[in-house]
């Protein structure tokens, strides 16, 4: 293809994708080349929708963190990037495809040829205005874009369209519940705006270092780039804030909000004072996190890191910087050090026109809106489930979207919980399945519990049908039809099946009668396996119990 | 000494704001004959009159001048009638461009297909089939504009042999009507300079006197239609690169409304600023060529999507005038630009066309547009902004040039240094400087500040007047080399042009007459500017003013030697 031709690879020594660094390394080296750029990355076989198998925020060093950090108090700021899953990137009418061969989704739009002019792909607004109002923003009804000037191979046209002194929203807020095991607690952090801006491409260094490549699929691709007020106190505040993000663009369907894929980035700024100080500590800039529980460890450490220099009396020595989490060595290193305010020469992109939305365009997305994590798990709550229940089914929105169905059908609330949270959980876990890759419909849930509760089947043979149900499908009606599960209530039926291991286990009868009444759960158990499982516990045990007492 | 207008001081000095418009009629002779009189005789009074060029008995022209008529239109006509073939047109264009090329150099890039493609259009028209409306005419695409089987450099080594992966969409539809691309014109590197000396490759000569620069920065563009090379020819106008050259070389230059033509493909230079604009030998042609290339695109979302009219079919012919075919029409003379500085020839001329006009009808009064000088530093802080932007690409790591180095901000600095022009450099670093913290709101907001008040004034101006008028120069062409250690001085020559720019509206220059020097005379141009989307109006008022205008003919010496 002509632009894959057209494509050279620049060949850069670097261990970092950092601007600055990159001018100021006087190591690195560079060749021109024109051969085809060779791929070093290798597409990922991920699941994109199921948070179910998704790491939960592991128990860190907090209690550790809280004792370090007595007197002290830690002020963090999130930066997030929300890579928007549009058909078709920002400006051009490229696909992007996460992990696709290098320079295969480019055009000379995205690549920057001369000539070329960015047309504003309207999914783009939509999105942006879909999470500016789920994130309580004040809308901008006329906002622009902007050019951000700076030289990287990465960046095409050598500026990136952006938004900077209008964004399309402001000042909201966001709500979350802190997970039960940590305490729990309801919090709200401040949004301060949100704006649209393009991707840049992505440089691939080369194991020896000794050339980097470019390859140009991501440049272009919309990014909606959220910055919170510096509300968050500890890692745990920050990650949970960036998980509720991550839940709301997934609720909204804006993005995959995949982390590991990069759809989701987060830079945290991290600053410590005393306190009751009120001038804020120097904060420095923390990357390279690519889950939560890594943002949750980076920050604890990155605080333990400050405080522990300010106590030391040896404050002056946390400078404005970058720098990186790794998690290998579970610490913070320096990436580099800010050398005063880039100048990014900010102004009005002249290619394209004012971003103006119109009252009936906002409420008619206002409307379209889902039920968002927020309102869920206030709704939850009323419903009588516990907070653990609640955060639970809350957390991704396929399995709130199950559950809301299976209660719409009418099943008891907390017997819906219980099964997605036990059985069916444990499923999806073991088979590695996110809930709307199953077969089991929440109808067939609901016929499940309504046939436990009015006492078709047993508890038992419940669990049974829905393994069945969830790995081949059906109904609950006909699977019980077929493999004749009906459970047996009939008194006079189980009495029978009572005599009947009764007289074929005389010895252990005796044994029952002469005191060892342990014996009990055997008998039943026999009549349970001559039922086929299918004889009613309650009625069994009741009669079991005449019988062994023995009137004969 | 300088003329005032040529000293920068002179015209950053003028601030006379708020907006008075004060209209003045003109003092003229109450007898019309007399003015008649007046009119001939500033034409006359040429040292060397034009009418003695034509006088030559080899000359293909008639010895008595008549106005100028379509070329493209008398091509269709030669082919429909089978009078004359394609190929036949396109050899003696390409004839004529070999010759003349040696000295005038207004062509990087010559087509090697031209023939091929003249042969099909002939076979089109054997077989009978609809032929396009630009059926065989030879077009020459300024150097910005991208051409997918051309090179196109913007006039500059950094993009040296760079060859587009596709056409502009101001060239696919001439193509798609019909027209064949004869080649790829010289221009001031991106579009950066007045007279075509900023090239990277090579400078043109003006048709009318090969000392003289053709004007910029499309000069190439202008000079290839000044000296037949080609029939009509595209070319970019961001501060009057269209306008300027064809008052040089005395050809018909047409910038449009701001968004009538689609960018896509044009190389941007100050993309606010920046139109695709025409050169033809007459009004029709430039009103056909205009038809081609305007309308909507989505590929450029700053493209309009007003209503394209049929430009052409409103040209009446000289045959039908009446003896007042401009009754009526408001004309306001723009004071600024007839006062101290500005050459007394050219003022001249354009005072005599004033009187033609009332000739014609018209009723001529002055204007004055306050804000007029605030124009050119506002202009040269936007467009060097968004200049040292759009240039921000050219870094060497995709495409053009790239340096060796060892170290990536060698590699771009290198790479930048080699390929771009000392007069490209200087506004990267104008417009760096501008948009720069702590610079931004003194520069680039108070030029932003400014071109709304010039917006306003012409706002003003032209709901009080069908069209304006002024000089398109404060010169005609001046000798290579004149300018070139001077550059306020040649950017003070873009005075009559870049407020045009600045307000999006749009201009057409026609040529109105001639002052002293070169053998022949230089040609001056008349530029006359309406309101946005009025491409019509000037185009039937350039129309008349062309068709009327008597004992004028604008066929440079070279071509009659």
């Amino acid at each position: 293809m002509m632009a894959l031709i057209c494509h050279r690879g620049t060949f850069a020594n670097s261990l970092f994708l950092s601007k600055s660094a990159l001018f100021t390394r006087s190591s690195s080296s560079l060749i021109h080349t024109l051969q085809a750029l060779r791929t070093r990355v290798s597409p990922r076989a991920e699941s994109t929708t199921s948070t179910l198998k998704e790491e939960l925020i592991q128990p860190t060093t907090k209690r550790a963190v809280e004792q370090n950090i007595h007197g002290y108090e830690a002020i963090i700021g999130i930066e997030t990037h929300v890579q928007l899953s549009t058909l078709t990137k920002a400006f051009c009418s490229c696909p992007y495809l996460y992990g696709s061969q290098p320079n295969t989704t480019i055009c000379p739009i995205c690549m920057g040829h001369p000539g070329t002019l960015p047309v504003l792909n309207s999914k783009v607004v939509d999105f942006a205005v879909k999470l500016g109002l789920a994130l309580n923003c004040k809308m901008s009804m006329t906002s622009k874009f902007d050019r951000k000037q700076y030289f990287y191979p990465d960046l095409p046209k050598g500026y990136q369209i952006s938004q900077f002194d209008i964004p399309i929203a402001t000042n909201g807020f966001i709500d979350l519940d802190l997970p039960v095991e940590f305490g729990g607690g309801h919090r709200r952090f401040g949004i301060t705006r949100v704006h649209m801006e393009e991707d840049a491409g992505k440089l691939l260094h080369s194991e020896t270092g000794s050339y980097s490549q470019v390859d140009l699929n991501r440049a272009g691709v919309p990014l909606l780039e959220i910055v919170s007020e510096p509300d968050m106190r500890s890692g745990l505040e920050a990650a949970e804030y960036a998980a509720e993000i991550q839940r709301l663009v997934r609720y909204i369907g804006i993005s995959n909000g995949n982390m590991q894929e990069g759809s989701l980035r987060c830079d945290v700024n991290v600053s410590v004072r005393p306190i009751g100080q009120l001038k804020f500590g120097t904060k420095v800039e923390i990357k390279n996190m690519n889950s939560f529980s890594a943002m949750n460890r980076a920050i604890d450490y990155e605080i333990s890191r400050q405080v522990l220099l300010h106590s030391q009396g040896q404050s002056e020595q946390i400078v404005q910087e970058t720098r990186l989490w790794e998690d290998g060595a579970q610490k913070t290193f320096t990436m580099r050090k800010k050398e005063g305010l880039a100048d990014y020469r900010y102004f009005p992109e002249p290619d394209l026109p004012e971003v103006v939305l119109t009252k009936d365009y906002v409420d008619k997305i206002r409307r379209s809106l889902p039920e968002l994590p927020e309102a869920k798990r206030r709704r939850y709550e009323e419903l009588g489930l516990t907070m653990q229940d609640v955060l639970f089914l809350a957390n991704d929105n396929h399995v709130a979207e199950f559950f809301d169905t299976t209660i719409e059908n009418g099943a008891d609330a907390k017997l819906a919980a219980n099964w997605i949270m036990s059985d069916i959980a444990a499923f999806l876990k073991n088979e590695r399945l996110s809930i709307n890759e199953v077969k089991l419909t929440p109808f067939e849930l609901s016929e499940l519990i309504a046939s436990i509760k009015n006492g078709t089947i047993s508890g038992k043979i419940g669990k049974e049908i829905l393994i069945e149900l969830l790995s081949k499908g059906g109904t609950v009606k006909s699977l019980i039809e077929e493999k004749d599960l009906i459970q047996i209530v009939d008194p006079t039926v189980i009495e029978a099946l009572v005599d009947k291991v009764l007289a074929a286990n005389p010895k252990q009868l005796q044994q029952y009668r002469g005191g060892k009444t342990k014996l009990q759960g055997f008998f039943a158990g026999q009549v349970m396996k001559e039922s086929k499982g299918k004889a009613n516990p309650l009625v069994l045990n009741k009669i079991l119990i005449e019988k062994l007492k023995g009137d004969n | 000494m300088p003329p005032a207008i040529q000293n920068p001081r002179f015209l950053l000095s003028q601030c006379r704001l708020p907006f008075h418009f004060t209209p003045a009629p003109l003092q003229l002779p109450p007898n019309p004959s007399l003015r008649r009189q007046l009119h001939r005789s500033a034409a006359s009074a040429l040292s060397s009159d034009p009418q003695t060029i034509s006088r030559d008995p080899k000359s293909p022209y008639p010895s008595l001048p008549s106005p100028p008529s379509s070329q493209i239109l008398s091509i269709r006509e030669s082919l429909l009638s089978r009078q004359r073939t394609a190929a036949d047109i396109a050899d003696e264009y390409l004839d004529r461009l070999r010759r003349t090329e040696p000295q005038i150099r207004s062509f990087l890039h010559v087509s090697e297909t031209v023939m091929r493609e003249a042969e099909e259009v002939d076979r089109l028209v054997e077989s009978g089939a609809a032929l396009g409306p630009l059926a065989g005419v030879l077009i020459g695409v300024k150097d910005n504009i991208c051409t997918a089987d051309m090179p196109s450099t913007g006039g500059s080594k950094i993009l040296e042999g760079y060859r587009p992966a596709f056409d502009a969409t101001a060239v696919r539809m001439l193509k798609e009507a019909g027209a064949i691309v004869i080649g790829k014109t010289n221009m001031d590197e991106f579009g950066m300079g007045s007279t075509t000396e900023g090239s990277g490759f090579q400078v043109t000569a003006n048709p009318w006197d090969i000392s003289r620069v053709p004007g910029g920065s499309s000069g190439g563009s202008a000079a290839a239609v000044s000296a037949k090379q080609c029939v009509v020819s595209l070319g970019s106008d961001t501060g009057g690169s269209v306008r300027q050259p064809a008052s040089f070389c005395g050809v018909v230059g047409l910038k449009p409304t701001y968004g009538r033509v689609s960018r896509y493909g044009l190389m941007a230079y100050a993309s606010s600023l920046d139109v695709i604009g025409c050169f033809g030998s007459s009004v029709i042609d430039t009103a056909i060529i205009l038809n081609a290339v305007s309308g909507h695109d989505r590929f450029d979302a700053t493209s309009s999507t007003h209503e394209v009219p049929e430009y052409a079919s409103c040209l009446i012919s000289i045959d039908d005038l009446d003896s007042k075919p401009l009754k009526g029409l408001r004309v306001g003379m723009i004071r600024e630009t007839i006062g101290d500085g500005v050459d007394m020839g050219v003022v001249s001329s354009i005072k005599d066309s004033a009187l033609h006009l009332e000739e014609l009808g018209a009723i001529v009064t002055e204007v004055s547009l306050p804000s007029f000088s605030l124009g050119l530093p506002a202009y040269y802080i936007l467009a060097s902004s968004e200049a040292s932007s759009n240039l921000s690409r050219y870094d060497g790591v995709r495409y053009g040039n790239q340096a060796t180095a060892d170290e990536l901000n060698y590699l771009y600095g290198d790479s930048r240094a080699e390929g771009f022009g000392p007069e490209v450099k200087m506004r990267i670093l104008m417009g760096t400087y501008a948009l720069s913290a702590g610079y931004y709101d003194a520069y680039y907001k108070r030029a932003q500040q400014v071109r709304t008040l010039v917006r306003k004034s012409f706002k003003d101006a032209l709901d009080k007047n069908d069209i304006l008028i002024s000089p398109a120069a404060p010169s005609p062409a001046y000798k290579i080399g004149e300018k070139v250690n001077d550059p306020l001085a040649m950017y003070a020559g873009d005075i009559m042009t870049v407020n045009v720019n600045l307000a999006g509206v749009p201009a057409l220059v026609a040529p109105c007459g001639f002052v002293e020097g070169g053998i022949a005379g230089l040609p001056v141009g008349l530029q006359m500017i309406a309101s946005a989307f009025n491409e019509d109006k000037l185009l039937r008022v350039g129309h008349i003013f062309e068709q009327t205008l008597q004992n004028f003919k604008f066929v440079p010496p070279l071509l009659t030697e």
